[in-house]
């Protein structure tokens, strides 16, 4: 078959997936995650280190810095099998910071910072968010100035995925007239960390206020990397999408088998009509949303397609995690309820998600701009 | 692979001849799709004789794409939908040599019309529980009962009947399947006025209408068993069915909201997301079509039909909506009128407010949402059924009403 096809997967994504999800099976543990649950800095460092070795950090990145030279869909496979266990793994934050650096270094740049992000030896995480509402990512407050022969970053960033576990951040700052980006280590002195409590705990969040003389090197590509922002910020909504694909997916799962099993009135629930009707309408969420995900990360490097793909990923698979993880608490009764089941964490993360790069809300509107409604 | 090949150049073949001896420039319709069945082109998987050359059913696409291509007709397939698409289907698995000769060419050429006659008013989502009765007399049956939602009745010269053969049996064992000419005397046609005021269906009545045996298909009791193949290919012609974007009723509402919307930003989130919805469940359907085709075909085949009843009610529902107090109105008004052939055939223009009303019936026709419901959750996720009241029993004794 020489004919391409958009949502068909490959031999090969069909072994990444299946490799991932044994691999998974082994690192993670689900009484390990609810325990991290009770931190602010919560990192799987197992369920790390076996994807960095697997050479998953990097996958999307060019082999020339340490990367595997694979395609977005290949990455999404990734985010997939990920949210099918609620990993705790800082990924999302390493990619699309990586995705930045990539996009706006210079040659020196990328050779110096990609590997050791592309390893899974540092996290990196962009810092762009200074309110609850995502205003002025175009326009920062955080400034950059000169300062001999280097820049000064004073501002605050809130918001910020894996702060607490992060060695480097990627912050916009004005500059210029403009959105300048900077590369800044976490652990210099004028920078500090504020780690938050975090909805879904298994996605570490930190408020990072910077007061910071860095080097002119720490600047990445011209005074405008606005656009560059905006397009790692779309790659992360094409993961996280297919991430609330995966955990999704395993909340069907879950709930399916929980009704198959459970017995009331001497039946299985599954047999009433009320139990099964909502596992009927949770899987045509999931697989509506499977669509979209996969269409978004299909054509990410279509631009035009992208600008309507991107926020339709986000605006159907954002409200498929949160009905169908909030459906399963249901489905499971009194038990989907406790610290004990599993189902918090996935409707944690799912609710978290939705929220991440800005509200669905914001997102529709874009989507409206773009299809000329 | 080698058959493969050889199909595939004995198809091209047939199609290339049939388009030079009958330019579809210049020949009539019905004699196109004659000389389309006599060159085996009708149903191309179907026995030589029978409208077929007898190859793979994949190489339908090819022999529609090339027809439509050099513009032949090919409207007989949606006019005569319930023939072409389901009838032909049942004869070509189920009739006699006689039966499919007699019947297939003219279904075809639109010479005859056919209708299904399934459903009646005591026996909607559970099909299965039909009381109309076919009793034999000697080398006819003779039938009494009534149908419901019949469409294209009031055209059809035949019917695709189910009847109750022998009332002794549980439901599914006692039925017979019949071809009835609806033309015959004790069979009347009634349309049925449905909530915008036209007729896209109808009654039907038999009042001692009589059945040559040589109509029936199969075996006697075997009714349920061909029914089910009419069923499959109807989902087969339902099936992998895509759309372009902004297809249908959610076109019309970006329609609406760019001419006459109040141009608010609430309303137009939320058409946004509608738009969303819409579009997910369109490229559902493109990738179940492509997962088909590539040999892995998963869950997402068995969705459309639930989702898109949802959504087109909310869609029109909404539309209607963005008329503001238009929406208090309805341009066609409210007259009784049975639905003629021409505006069954040429693309009828629907108000918003016309549309919304119409698409009440898309979450009842084709298999109730509820049934889908259950289909998807049974056959699909693996749940379990729920308990059968009725079931084992003769089919007289389980209660009705």
């Amino acid at each position: 078959m020489a004919e391409p096809t958009t949502f068909v997967r490959s031999e090969e994504q069909r072994m990444l997936a299946s490799t991932l999800r044994d691999l998974l099976a082994s690192t993670t543990d689900m009484d390990r995650t609810r325990e991290l649950s009770l931190s602010t800095d919560a990192m799987d460092h197992v369920t790390w280190k076996a994807i960095s070795e697997m050479g998953l950090v990097g996958l999307a990145l060019p082999s020339a810095y340490g990367g595997a030279d694979s395609t977005t869909t290949d990455l999404a496979i990734v985010f997939e099998e990920l949210g099918r266990v609620v990993a705790a793994v800082p990924l999302l934050s390493t990619v699309v910071a990586s995705s930045v650096i990539m996009a706006t270094g210079s040659e020196e740049q990328r050779r110096s910072l990609l590997p050791p992000l592309a390893a899974g030896e540092t996290v990196a995480t962009i810092a762009i968010f200074e309110d609850a509402h995502g205003h002025g990512t175009d326009t920062p407050s955080t400034k950059a100035t000169r300062e001999g022969g280097g820049w000064r970053i004073s501002g605050v960033k809130r918001f910020v995925t894996d702060a607490p576990n992060a060695d480097v951040f990627v912050v916009s700052a004005a500059v210029d007239g403009g959105v300048g980006t900077f590369v800044v280590a976490a652990d210099v002195d004028g920078v500090a960390i504020e780690p938050l409590n975090a909805l879904d705990p298994t996605r570490p969040l930190g408020n990072v206020s910077f007061d910071v003389l860095v080097s002119d090197d720490a600047r990445l590509g011209g005074s405008h990397t606005g656009d560059a922002l905006a397009r790692a910020v779309d790659l992360g909504i094409a993961m996280v999408s297919q991430e609330q694909v995966g955990l999704s997916q395993r909340c069907l799962e879950m709930s399916v088998d929980y009704a198959k099993n459970r017995f009331q009135f001497g039946r299985a629930i599954g047999s009433f009509q009320a139990i099964k009707h909502r596992c009927a309408d949770m899987l045509v969420a999931v697989e509506h949303a499977r669509s979209a995900a996969w269409h978004a990360a299909a054509t990410f490097d279509d631009p035009l397609e992208a600008s309507i793909a991107i926020p339709l990923a986000k605006s159907v698979c954002s409200d498929t995690a949160v009905k169908v993880s909030g459906d399963t608490i249901q489905v499971f009764g009194g038990i989907g309820f406790t610290w004990e089941h599993d189902a918090h964490l996935y409707f944690k993360r799912a609710k978290a998600t939705s929220l991440l790069f800005g509200p669905v809300g914001f997102h529709r509107d874009r989507l409206a701009d773009a299809v000329g409604i | 692979m080698t058959s493969d090949v050889n199909e595939s150049d004995r198809v091209a073949a047939a199609v290339d001849a049939l388009l030079a001896a009958y330019p579809p420039a210049t020949t009539q319709p019905k004699e196109f799709w004659g000389a389309q069945f006599d060159a085996g082109l009708a149903w191309v998987d179907y026995q030589v004789g029978d409208g077929g050359l007898g190859v793979s059913p994949r190489h339908r696409e090819y022999v529609n794409r090339r027809l439509e291509e050099a513009g032949a007709p090919t409207w007989n397939r949606s006019a005569n939908i319930l023939g072409i698409g389901m009838g032909a289907g049942v004869l070509a698995a189920h009739g006699t040599p006689e039966q499919r000769t007699r019947w297939l060419r003219p279904m075809f050429t639109m010479d005859e019309i056919w209708c299904q006659l399934f459903s009646e008013p005591g026996a909607g989502s559970d099909v299965a529980g039909l009381a109309t009765r076919a009793v034999r007399d000697g080398d006819e049956w003779i039938v009494n009962g009534q149908k419901v939602w019949t469409t294209l009745a009031h055209l059809a010269k035949w019917g695709l009947l189910v009847a109750r053969s022998d009332p002794d049996q549980p439901k599914h064992l006692g039925l017979t399947y019949f071809i009835v000419d609806m033309e015959s005397p004790g069979v009347e046609v009634r349309p049925l006025y449905q909530i915008t005021g036209e007729a896209e269906f109808n009654e039907v009545f038999f009042d001692d209408a009589r059945i040559p045996d040589s109509q029936r298909i199969d075996d006697v009791g075997a009714g349920w068993r061909v029914a089910m193949t009419t069923l499959m290919n109807e989902r087969v012609a339902i099936g992998g069915n895509t759309v372009p974007r902004n297809f249908g009723s959610i076109g019309r509402a970006m329609e609406v909201w760019n001419q006459r919307g109040s141009g608010d930003a609430t309303t137009r989130r939320e058409l946004a997301r509608l738009w969303a919805e819409v579009e997910a469940m369109r490229l559902t359907a493109l990738r179940a079509t492509e997962n088909m085709k590539a040999g892995v075909p998963g869950p997402e085949g068995s969705t459309g039909k639930l989702a898109w009843a949802d959504l087109n009610k909310e869609v029109t529902s909404f539309t209607v909506s963005m008329l503001g107090l238009e929406g208090l109105t309805i341009p066609e008004g409210y007259t009784l009128e049975p639905t003629s052939y021409e505006t069954r055939e040429v693309e009828r223009v629907m108000s918003p407010q016309r549309h919304f009303l119409r698409a009440r019936a898309n979450s009842i026709e084709g298999g109730t949402s509820e049934i889908m419901r259950n289909i998807l959750g049974e056959r699909i996720l693996g749940l379990p059924g729920e308990p059968r009241v009725d079931k084992g029993l003769p089919w007289k004794e389980v209660p009705r009403g």
